[in-house]
């Protein structure tokens, strides 16, 4: 691959995979979580949820519960000073404007949904009091199917209607390509509720501490802090929230989760509250991946290039908005692929459901459009009888190349790369281990943006300051999702000022002590805190370069930051050089400040929703992924044999790190397509349960092989691509793919579990 | 229903604790004793982020009562580490392989490997993942899991030998 030995530039600590403190802290197991703080006098707080949904609240009895002893607030939503889930950032995103309470007052709309908020002396105490909390419900009528919900008939959710915001995107004439085209194949597509599983559940402990309402949460958005305020109608510096390091986010943690109710609980008792979602809690009422209904038309010419697509995506937001007018944003504005579409018209409609809310989760719905666009890649190939990795080839996106937004790629797109890497990683094909089993082969293609919509002018701020030992502080605002954030900031600082590893402490996710860096979510923290960091760094050398070149008497440009060192790299004074704990003194000495502030800013553009065009995202990282599985045609039983993922990385900051993601993506991919499946039994969740929703364990699936590209082509630090969410995209699309080539039957509903193979391969021959 | 005294024995050390006769070993291990490496994750005995060794076999702290368990050695993964607070070899795999990402599954995973290497005389690659299916993590994919495990069982010396 060129594109690799092209990147010459040398590193000393980026590219390579050092052990950091994070990773020490947890294999010791002395890392503490949000659960893992106890104070004095420290309360628990326990939600009351709705048992029903969508119901009228008649009325709420806390009589008995107020009286257990033991108990100390049972508040409802007349406590709640200004009770909105104030979602100020998606304002003006969606078409509707449908507030979401912080506790049901006149009705409830999906199971599950708090309508009060209980403290005690003890866990136990706090969760008989919840259950002695009283409310009649009157039913209503409900709708449980984002279809359904689109009916001129069906019961309204929102008095303003079912549909929260309908997208269009659209480029070219795609009714003149489709009737130009020589194929026209059509697919539709459907996916399923998802939890995110992460291992911690949603924690917290608050306290109130010199007049401020503290709260250290696992969340991946510490700028929550402002919802916090508007909910309790404090001053915006009357409230900090500290984000202790998560163990798994995965996009649920992006709204909040714990926040309000803590908040509520603190500032009514002035007592610290401790708050933990049990697991059965958290899978009912936590969000969810949003089902999406795709259905694609694809006109193509006889050589399978590809003249027009039209996509319709419906997804189930649930009862509230939270982030879904975004995710169907994303979805529809990545439908096409990595593939030129001259002629593109993109529907996606995110419709209110009496189910559980959908919001953020890895993928934010430009990975459920995988299973659509390369389905609809295979079936073109079957249809015009090509191989199907040729008909991609001939329609891949280039730099320059323009999208269904309107916007040309600023960057190499070195998807071709990541293909031929994931399928010569595979070799050979096996045979089937038995006269029930066939084997087939799949591949999906993918690309992801990172970075947030660029009309959300995203910025991140990092501060640096050299100390006088020569160790280095780091603070920023970051949150840490268990994937390294913090880690890779250090490995850049270290790079550029030359401080071991060893020797630099960072201080993450606080509102009141460190700069704003923006929430860990879009895959935007290497992306953005990494250039804000980068940037704080060169320009602190750049600062206090000229006094070591004083010192030293060689030109700025000759120093070298190395080794807890500032030495001369070249020249005459090749060899001499002073340590930083000198250089520090010598900043000191004649004022020259060692710490350093700097905001990086993204670019930025706007979008216009009535044309559909405009700018989007930033940039996006490609990837491929291919796999062999073996089919039980008997029991519908699907195996994983291999299964490789190849991204385009742009650069890999911690290679380990970065195999990880994509071990892990690609993991949870795979229960996405085989597996994972929340079930909703008229709104009522039925699968609440580990034991019952099953995530991957160590036998389910095999190895990911990680095959990594390096163009040195993203936008993020040194040439950096975000890595976070792109793994987890291609795998329902390759291995519904594989299903395909084992069994000669396409799959279209996700998960693919075996009794719906069966079904497949129960169907007439078509 | 009032609170009993028991005698626990937690990584080497005593405790004498009064507890009510339903209170989780989870529960009394992380909020009476500080054992904050021992983690409620499901409370189902699913998701193993509770795991603790009993007398060397890995058993889920969420199914246990703590008055069930006296008179048993208890070790959570802070009883593996070393004088000075050293990392054990096991835990050196872990770090080399990257095999922690959120780090909130790790001590159960440490925890129930260590015990199979104990018991088990060098255990292929599909022994471990049939061992750490009571283990779930969310965010590695478990190879890197694998190859630390793999490391640590090669590294033994054999039975015998």
């Amino acid at each position: 691959m060129t594109l690799e030995t092209e990147a010459v530039e040398r590193f000393r600590v980026v590219g390579g995979s050092p052990a950091h403190h994070d990773f020490v802290d947890k294999v010791k197991g002395s890392l503490l979580y949000a659960a893992d703080w106890k104070l004095p006098g420290m309360l628990h707080g326990k939600v009351v949820r709705s048992a029903v949904a969508p119901g009228r609240m008649v009325s709420v009895d806390i009589q008995e519960a107020r009286a257990i002893p033991g108990v100390v607030a049972v508040l409802t939503a007349q406590d709640v000073p200004s009770n909105r889930v104030v979602e100020h950032a998606s304002g003006g995103l969606g078409e509707l404007t449908v507030e979401m309470p912080v506790l049901a007052h006149d009705r409830v709309r999906y199971v599950g949904e708090p309508v009060a908020v209980v403290a005690a002396v003890s866990a136990e105490i706090a969760e008989q009091a919840a259950e002695l909390v009283a409310v009649d419900y009157a039913d209503l009528p409900g709708v449980f199917d984002a279809e359904q919900a689109l009916r001129e008939d069906a019961p309204r959710v929102h008095e303003d209607g079912n549909v929260l915001v309908n997208w269009r995107l659209s480029s070219g004439d795609v009714e003149a390509g489709l009737a130009e085209a020589d194929v026209v194949v059509e697919g539709e597509y459907r996916s399923q509720h998802v939890e995110h599983a992460y291992l911690e559940p949603e924690a917290g402990v608050g306290w109130i501490e010199n007049g401020v309402l503290t709260l250290r949460v696992s969340t991946q958005v510490i700028e929550h802090v402002t919802d916090i305020a508007a909910i309790l109608e404090l001053p915006e510096n009357k409230v900090r929230v500290i984000a202790s390091y998560m163990g798994g986010g995965f996009g649920g943690k992006e709204d909040m989760t714990v926040e309000p109710y803590l908040a509520l609980l603190v500032w009514h008792t002035k007592r610290p509250v401790r708050m933990i979602w049990d697991r059965q809690e958290s899978m009912l009422a936590s969000t969810k991946r949003h089902p999406f209904v795709m259905r694609y038309r694809t006109g193509v010419r006889r050589d399978g290039t590809i003249l027009a697509q039209h996509v319709d995506i419906i997804g189930d937001a649930g009862a509230y908005p939270c982030l879904s007018a975004r995710v169907l944003f994303a979805g529809a504005a990545l439908s096409c692929g990595p593939y030129r579409t001259p002629n593109a018209s993109i529907r996606s409609r995110a419709v209110f459901t009496n189910n559980v809310p959908t919001s953020a989760f890895r993928g934010f719905g430009a990975m459920q459009v995988v299973f659509g666009y390369e389905s609809q890649m295979d079936r073109i190939a079957e249809r015009l009888g090509l191989p199907a990795d040729e008909v991609r080839r001939r329609n891949f996106l280039a730099r320059g190349d323009f999208i269904p937004t309107g916007e040309s790629l600023e960057t190499a797109v070195a998807v071709p790369e990541t293909l031929d890497r994931a399928l010569s990683r595979l070799g050979e094909r096996g045979e089937p281990s038995g006269p029930t089993k066939r084997v087939g082969r799949g591949f999906a293609c993918g690309m992801q943006p990172y970075g947030r919509t660029i009309w959300f002018y995203d910025r991140a701020s990092a501060w640096l300051s050299l100390l006088g030992d020569g160790t280095l502080l780091i603070r920023t605002g970051v949150t840490d999702l268990g994937a390294g954030q913090a880690a890779s900031l250090c490995q850049i600082a270290s790079e550029i000022l030359g401080v071991a590893l060893d020797d630099i402490s960072i201080y993450i996710g606080d509102t009141a002590l460190n700069p704003p860096a923006g929430g860990t979510f879009a895959t935007r923290q290497l992306y953005m805190s990494g250039n804000a960091l980068l940037t704080a760094a060169r320009e602190l050398v750049d600062r206090i370069a000229p006094v070591a070149a004083e010192l030293l008497d060689c030109p700025a440009d000759a120093l070298v930051f190395q080794d807890g060192l500032v030495r001369v790299g070249k020249g005459e004074r090749l060899g001499t050089g002073l340590s930083l704990a000198e250089l520090v003194k010598e900043c000191g000495d004649r004022g020259v400040s060692t710490a350093h502030l700097s905001t990086w800013r993204a670019e930025a553009g706007t979008f216009d929703p009535s044309t559909g065009k405009g700018g989007s995202f930033p940039d996006y990282t490609y990837g491929t992924h291919a796999a062999d599985v073996e089919v039980d045609v008997e029991t519908g039983e699907v195996v994983v044999l291999r299964y490789v993922a190849s991204h385009d990385v742009g650069r890999a900051i911690n290679p380990v790190r970065v195999e990880g993601q994509i071990q892990g993506g690609a993991m949870q991919g795979l229960g996405y397509a085989l597996l994972e499946d929340i079930v909703l039994e008229e709104g009522n969740n039925v699968s609440t349960l580990f034991a019952n929703y099953l995530i991957p364990n160590a036998l389910d699936m095999p190895d990911i092989e990680v095959e990594i590209v390096e163009s040195g082509e993203g936008k993020g630090p040194l040439g950096a691509r975000g890595i976070g969410e792109p793994p987890i995209a291609p795998c329902a699309a390759a291995i519904a793919n594989a299903i395909t080539d084992a069994i000669g039957r396409r799959p279209s509903r996700l998960p693919m579990t075996p009794e719906r193979v069966l079904e497949l391969l129960a169907e007439e021959d078509q | 229903m009032s609170k009993v005294s028991v005698n626990l024995s937690v990584n080497g050390s005593q405790h004498e604790v009064w507890v009510f006769p339903n209170d989780l070993l989870l529960d009394v291990l992380h909020d009476e004793l500080g054992l904050a490496d021992v983690r409620y994750g499901c409370g189902e005995g699913v998701c193993g982020t509770c795991t603790v060794q009993l007398d060397g076999e890995p058993v889920s702290a969420c199914l246990l009562f703590a008055v069930q368990v006296t008179g048993r050695e208890i070790t959570t993964v802070r009883g593996l580490l070393g004088e000075d607070d050293s990392l054990h070899p096991i835990q050196e795999c872990f770090l080399r392989h990257g095999g922690a990402q959120c780090g909130f599954c790790t001590p159960g995973m440490i925890l129930t490997a260590h015990s199979l290497a104990e018991r088990a005389n060098r255990p292929s690659r599909a022994e471990i993942r049939y061992e750490l299916v009571g283990n779930l993590c969310r965010c590695t994919g478990y190879t890197k899991i694998l190859d630390a495990v793999e490391e640590y069982v090669d590294s033994r010396p054999s039975e015998g030998a």
